[in-house]
């Protein structure tokens, strides 16, 4: 069995693990990330993509509001690549309570969240959906994030610094030397090939799942997974994202990420954070939630809905997630389990993965004994040095020099043979749906129906991909795509299914194809 | 809903790479377009034949949604100077008229026209008319028409006025030979080249203007008929559809107007239509313009060439010109328009004929330069045949 050795071994490859992992390896630790699927394919990669001005937060959990202020600048600085400058909106509607504008702007100036009331015209002129009997508007530096550059940029960034990663390398067990945690038991899981990892100190950034990883280590901590789901709409219905200026409930936000809109969200306190199962109640529970903000939503093309699971952890048991302060958490295991040599970071947000990630490497400092300064304030990701936030024009006009001067694979998305080669090799993978979260392949109007027959043949003559390999990967992206449609579907939407499965059904014949 | 049909049928994609197609440049781009400076200007490369909106299998405008793109894009850019001088055909053709000769010369002097390609952005090749000098409403103020029980109104359009006036004049005894009294009120450009240079002020007022002119005959419960496919289209429907122009002078004119041989055909259907036709013995390649298309009446032309012995009219199945009014006259797009109409061209020439027909004047022309076939409205078979005398 191969063995590695490591300062620091993180588990976990959201953003927070993406973001520890950078960190220590910043530091100048040797560091090894473990994720048992693709790096951001859990929550981080399942929420709205919201990054927090604070504002959400203003009223009901000032800790967490003051949180996001510093790090919604600090990311603006360091992660301008990821984001796109939507700016915010709270705006109170006729079935918010129009007292709580006060407590909110009162809330904003406490917590520091930057806050200007505008006139409502202004506002409907800014974004012409919005019901136009809204009675005020609050602007705040709300933004939109994309969780999977996000994530990668820190990957890409900890391998810079000496660290490794590896994806699809699930945890079976974490190796204990009487009150020491030394390492951990992994397993390849494309492979199946097992290794050991010797560590001197885990960094448990399981999220929602770190319950599961604390346990190998004997200790207890309560992670409670609260699903929330997300519905993705066919065009930006809005440009800016909108709340509505009220507490936190369900479907009270709009977030236009990439060409896409995205509504949320619930938050219902689920036992498994792999079973996250989306009812018709939730899903017509948004869509008459988002009418309330744009009239007219219900009948707009619904893409396709998924949930995420929160990681939200309570010291004691709660019933209503929503009460759990979004703040994050870090479990010394030496002070309150006696374990040496392991540290759980949990609770949190995307928005604040940042501060959580140093955290985490400030414990591990301390663990190993040494005191070197984060830097992460300071230092940008890759490609986001000169400091220009993301464009969502950037595709279309990298297109126009050269228009047809090579051939659209995805035409929703606009990505092109040589970018889907590249993004193959550059991931080292074969799996569509990988491939999804790199270039967001097959995430546009068609859902795939136009671009993953392509792709799926470019891959088997690109990648020497035997035909069987080739046919599973075409499978498994179908699947997965067909989860998140068939609870949505209806109207344009559904005609366009109806479509995709005569391509996919009718003409290539799918479900026969040889095994 | 997406299904790529409108990009399979686009004759200016598959000729040109500076085309990404109507659905690239349509809903598909539009997704990536948020506020300030469009991030591309390839839309200005689509023709407004129209094909797209009649193959889309869902009903969605997709050429009229083009169209307005365009103009959004031509606002923030600016139109250039060549661009608001083409689109205006009355214009030019009042400026050409009284010196005919001259500025026919002009326009066919090899030197001058390299000039105005410089400077003016004309494709030095581009088939451009020839003024008549006399113009069709001067023919038609001395022109008394009988007096009949039926009474049509003529919209002749610009082509036929400065250009072609003997199209205007045939098509006026082709209808009184039929039993009406036909009316030729004073009118001005309906806007379409305005339009389809990106200038939809301008546009709506002249198609404003026009429809005050002719909307009191609509009223009267007079046909408005037109041998002008294209500005024919825009009274019917883009002035609403398109330019947004939607007033009660605008929906009467609209709903009275019928294309010449949309006209002519209802009379036979209706058994009106007088069939003493003389054999003409010839084979006469058809071409039905992308923009007649548009007008939803299949191809009467066909119908009524099929009436007159011994004429074998032949349906080209080629899509398109690819002069598309006043695109192919622009220096950046002459080769890709003569591209697009080369398969014409080939069925043209492949038919070896005397004639070719089409409806639409900028299409003939076309024709005409890229086959060296003399082209005719199918009004002058009409006319011919019912032995109305030489053109």
């Amino acid at each position: 069995m191969p063995a590695l050795e490591t300062e620091v071994l993180v588990v976990g490859g959201g953003s927070t693990g993406a973001g520890v992992v950078r960190d220590a390896a910043m530091r100048g630790f040797s560091a090894i990330l473990v994720e048992r699927g693709d790096l951001a394919a859990g929550t981080t990669g399942r929420f709205h993509g919201l990054l927090h001005s604070g504002g959400r937060y203003a009223v009901t959990d000032p800790v967490a509001a003051r949180e996001c202020v510093a790090e919604n600048a600090i990311l603006r600085r360091t992660a301008a690549d990821c984001i796109e400058d939507t700016g915010g909106l709270f705006v109170t509607t006729k079935w918010d309570d129009p007292a709580f504008g006060d407590e909110f702007a009162e809330g904003c100036r406490e917590t520091g969240v930057p806050l200007e009331e505008i006139p409502v015209p202004q506002a409907l002129r800014l974004e012409s959906r919005l019901d136009p009997t809204i009675s005020r508007a609050f602007t705040v530096p709300d933004a939109s994030l994309d969780p999977w550059k996000l994530v990668w940029g820190c990957a890409r960034s900890a391998k810079h610094y000496g660290a490794k990663i590896l994806p699809y390398h699930r945890v079976l067990d974490l190796e204990r030397q009487s009150d020491r945690i030394v390492g951990a038991l992994v397993e390849n899981e494309l492979t199946g090939e097992k290794a050991r990892i010797r560590a001197q100190v885990v960094v448990n950034a399981a999220g929602a799942w770190a319950g599961q990883i604390a346990e190998l280590a004997g200790c207890k901590v309560t992670v409670l997974p609260g699903k929330g789901i997300m519905i993705a709409m066919n065009h930006r219905l809005v440009n800016t994202v909108v709340n509505r200026c009220k507490r936190p409930a369900d479907g009270d936000i709009i977030v236009p990420i990439r060409t896409v809109s995205v509504i949320g969200t619930t938050d219902t306190r689920v036992s498994n954070p792999d079973e996250l199962e989306v009812t018709q109640g939730e899903v017509d529970e948004m869509l008459d939630e988002g009418e309330k903000l744009v009239p007219g939503f219900r009948e707009a093309r619904a893409l396709r809905v998924w949930a995420g699971a929160r990681p939200l952890f309570s010291a004691e048991e709660v019933t209503d997630t929503r009460e759990v302060s979004r703040t994050h958490t870090l479990l010394d295991h030496a002070e309150r389990d006696g374990v040496e040599g392991f540290v759980t970071i949990t609770g949190g947000k995307t928005t604040t993965f940042r501060l959580m990630a140093e955290t985490a490497v400030d414990a591990v400092c301390a663990h190993l004994g040494v005191d070197r300064p984060c830097r992460t304030k300071e230092e940008p990701l890759p490609d986001s040095e000169e400091r220009h936030f993301y464009w969502l024009g950037s595709r279309v006009r990298a297109r126009e020099p050269m228009p047809r001067s090579e051939e659209i694979i995805c035409e929703c998305e606009l990505i092109t043979r040589n970018r889907l080669k590249a993004a193959i090799v550059r991931r080292q993978t074969t799996n569509l749906d990988d491939i999804r979260r790199t270039l967001r392949l097959g995430m546009g109007p068609c859902q795939g129906g136009f671009c993953i027959y392509r792709a799926t043949g470019i891959l088997h003559a690109f990648e020497r991909l035997d035909q069987r390999a080739a046919n599973a990967s075409l499978l498994d992206f179908l699947e997965e795509r067909w989860k998140g449609v068939h609870p949505i579907l209806h109207g344009d939407q559904l005609r366009q299914a109806r479509l995709d499965d005569w391509i996919f059904q009718g003409l290539l014949a799918v479900q026969h194809l040889p095994e | 809903m997406k299904c790529t049909i409108c990009e399979t049928f686009c004759p200016f994609s598959r000729a040109t790479p500076l085309f990404p197609g109507p659905k690239y440049v349509g809903p598909q781009a539009e997704r990536y377009r948020v506020g300030g400076a469009s991030p591309d200007i390839s839309i200005d490369y689509c023709s407004g034949c129209g094909i797209c909106t009649q193959v889309c299998p869902q009903g969605v405008k997709v050429a009229e949604i083009n169209s307005r793109a365009r103009a959004r894009l031509w606002e923030e850019q600016g139109i250039p100077l060549r661009n608001q001088l083409i689109a205006r055909p009355s214009v030019l053709g009042r400026l050409g008229t009284p010196v005919a000769p001259f500025a026919n010369w002009t326009l066919r002097n090899r030197l001058l026209r390299r000039v105005g390609e410089r400077v003016l952005g004309i494709h030095r090749d581009a088939p451009l008319p020839r003024f008549a000098g006399r113009t069709f409403q001067r023919w038609a103020r001395k022109h008394v028409s009988p007096a009949a029980e039926r009474t049509v109104v003529y919209f002749h359009a610009c082509g036929t006025n400065y250009y072609e006036p003997a199209v205007g004049r045939m098509t006026v005894e082709v209808l009184e030979h039929n039993g009406y009294h036909v009316v030729v009120p004073p009118q001005d450009c309906c806007g379409l080249p305005l339009q389809s240079n990106g200038n939809f002020p301008a546009a709506r007022a002249y198609v404003r203007r026009l429809a005050a002119r002719l909307a009191p005959y609509a009223r009267e419960g007079c046909a408005i008929v037109s041998n002008s496919t294209s500005c024919g289209l825009m009274l019917k429907r883009e002035a609403r559809e398109i330019l947004d122009v939607d007033d009660e002078d605008v929906r009467a004119m609209s709903e009275a107007t019928f294309d010449l041989c949309e006209f002519l055909l209802l009379l036979h259907e209706r058994g009106e239509l007088r069939t003493d036709f003389r054999p003409l013995a010839m084979t006469v390649p058809y071409h039905a313009p992308c923009q007649q298309q548009g007008h939803g009446i299949g191809k009467p032309a066909l119908d009524l060439l099929a009436l007159i012995p011994e004429l074998n009219a032949i349906e080209l199945d080629a899509d398109c010109c690819g002069i598309a009014g006043t695109y192919g006259l622009k220096k950046e797009k002459y080769e890709i328009s003569m591209a697009v109409g080369e398969r014409l061209f080939h069925q043209v020439r492949e038919a070896d004929p005397d004639v070719a027909a089409c409806d639409s004047e900028t299409c003939r022309w076309q024709i005409e330069h890229g086959s060296r076939v003399h082209a005719v409205h199918p009004v002058e078979l009409l006319h011919r045949a019912y032995g109305l005398g030489a053109a």
